[in-house]
């Protein structure tokens, strides 16, 4: 089969590579239909997240229809059916799964003392996405084997199109989370740090979730412009101070709820901390850029809450944990727990509450894949969302 | 950075030589800290015993050089600054040969990794004289995705609890 290969920094390849199969009980193989490039897969393209070897599968948002089950399915799930695959594989049968903590299941990272040594404790296996979590191959291929896949699915009716589903493993759900763990009021400013894929679906969730505002904050004018027309306010942090603007729209008091949907690779501002962060970086003395976590930390209300769905890898430098800690703010964070959320959100997107093909500005075949991780990762040609099709 | 170019990139109008630039800023301040830390061993090495103060005074100046490259919206006037200190650098190890002419080995080399950094240097600032400084309007519109097919939801009918409890 066709698949997307990791070689190295900025090195993927379209590439044959052998077709997947059934080798657990409870696997299922998936011929994907559509499938999509994160943001975090930008992190691996950048070659920011250790633990890729070469000939790693890359991607872990697609959708398909299944084609092979394991006898441990057990009617769960047949073939011919069409799924969306959730990004975090999930048993459904640990601590974990059963109080909906899905993204930390304590069985499915085949490489658990790995996470255990560098964590602290095992997440959840992903697809695509390091050693770390599994070594699992994605879903940028033609064909991909589902792990546990009685759970790990999200069956979609066939009356949405792929585009309106796809995002339902991913970024829809993160930013739905995200907006959700901020508990908005109807009273609340909402801040996202931002606006690629992740953020447009945080910006959106936090309307639908009543906030009484919400403010954008981006560099790229197309993304800005694709925040707005959801109703966001939009700041350039290119052309103007954030942290002035954000109190002046706040009448100084700075927003309630502020979400950083940015993570480890923060643009490089002309600010004393960021160009303290690329140097540590380039010294090997730090692994992440916290820009935006230090700005969320400065300029949030008291009693204001941090949401962080932006991925965050290793190490972070220079937060001022002081501030955080005497302005009493709450920390919400951590990888999307994608079915706590999907039957609420599948619901929405038939009631036509939301569109999620919104986002999507390119639709490529498979082989473009490598030059669009290029375009997407330099925000070229307007690019906020790519689809494949395999 | 955003500059027009012939270049379709979006972004930084031109990704590679912005990246190249910022690297640049990133050497400099790595080289400063060892003319700073190394000063007297590497006067030493480049016929300048005794003038080690000269050594730490470029190290500074490199240090500041690679702040100002990474600071500024346009690193283009910083980059031929980073021109004219190799040109500092190179009549500096003219001036050590002149002092000590059988420290020529160590002489040899570093006026061969001066050269080779002044190559960098040169490539990398004509690079970016060559860009237009006129910033970009968007080139794609997106102002009518809103993601709402019904119209933006009134936020009083809409009410999200974190549930817990899911099947799968």
């Amino acid at each position: 089969m066709r698949a997307l290969v990791w070689h190295g920094k900025e090195d993927i390849r379209c590439e044959t590579v052998p077709d997947p199969e059934i080798e657990e009980p409870r696997d299922a193989i998936v011929k994907v239909t559509s499938c999509a490039i994160c943001g975090s897969d930008l992190h691996l393209y950048d070659h920011f997240m250790l633990g890729m070897k070469k000939g790693d599968v890359m991607g872990h948002e697609f959708m398909g229809e299944v084609m092979e089950v394991g006898p441990g399915v057990n009617g769960r799930l047949k073939v011919g059916e069409r799924v969306v695959v959730p990004f975090t594989i999930i048993c459904g049968e640990c601590e974990q799964c059963r109080r909906g903590n899905f993204s930390i299941c304590e069985r499915t990272n085949r490489n658990k003392e790995k996470a255990d040594t560098l964590f602290g404790h095992t997440t959840a296996g992903l697809f695509g996405y390091t050693h770390l979590t599994g070594g699992y191959w994605g879903g940028q291929a033609e064909y991909v084997r589902v792990p546990f896949a009685d759970t790990t699915h999200i069956k979609v009716p066939e009356s949405l199109s792929d585009e309106q589903v796809l995002f339902l493993g991913d970024i829809f759900p993160t930013g739905w989370q995200a907006a959700a763990q901020a508990e908005i009021q109807p009273t609340d400013t909402v801040a996202v740090w931002g606006c690629g894929p992740v953020g447009q679906f945080t910006i959106r969730s936090a309307i639908m979730q009543g906030a009484k505002e919400v403010i954008a904050i981006d560099r790229v004018p197309e993304r800005l412009t694709m925040a707005e027309a959801a109703g966001a306010t939009s700041i350039n942090f290119d052309s103007e101070s954030v942290i002035e603007r954000l109190n002046d729209l706040t009448n100084g008091k700075g927003p309630e709820k502020c979400i950083d949907a940015v993570g480890m690779e923060s643009h490089i501002t002309s600010t004393v901390d960021g160009i303290y962060d690329r140097v540590k970086q380039a010294l090997m003395l730090e692994t992440d850029r916290p820009h935006v976590l230090r700005e969320m930390i400065y300029v949030c209300r008291p009693g204001g809450t941090l949401s962080i769905p932006g991925v965050y890898g290793g190490l972070i430098d220079k937060v001022p944990f002081g501030a955080a800690m005497n302005k009493g703010l709450t920390f919400r964070m951590g990888q999307t727990h994608v079915n706590r959320w999907t039957d609420d959100l599948t619901r929405r997107i038939e009631q036509g509450e939301i569109d999620p093909s919104f986002v999507i500005t390119h639709n490529c075949d498979l082989d473009d894949g490598p030059a669009m991780y290029k375009k997407f990762r330099d925000k070229e040609d307007g690019c906020i969302k790519v689809v494949l099709r395999p | 950075m955003r500059y027009k170019t012939n270049l379709s990139q979006r972004g930084q109008a031109d990704t590679a030589t912005y990246r190249f630039a910022q690297g640049l800023g990133v050497f400099s301040i790595v080289l400063g800290l060892i003319e700073l830390i190394f000063g007297r061993w590497l006067g030493r090495s480049l016929g300048l015993d005794g003038k080690e103060h000269i050594v730490r005074f470029y190290g500074g100046r490199e240090i500041l050089t690679g702040i100002a490259i990474l600071a500024s919206k346009d690193p283009t006037p910083w980059v031929w600054g980073r021109v004219a200190g190799d040109a500092l650098d190179i009549g500096t190890l003219a001036y050590g040969y002149k002092r000590d002419p059988d420290d020529v080995r160590g002489i040899t080399t570093a006026l061969v990794a001066v050269a080779g950094a002044t190559a960098a240097d040169v490539y990398c600032a004509a690079k970016l004289s060559g860009q237009s400084k006129v910033p970009l309007p968007p080139v794609k519109d997106y102002s009518h995705r809103s993601g709402f097919p019904n119209g933006r939801p009134q936020p009083e009918t809409v009410v999200v609890s974190e549930a817990m409890v899911v099947s799968v």
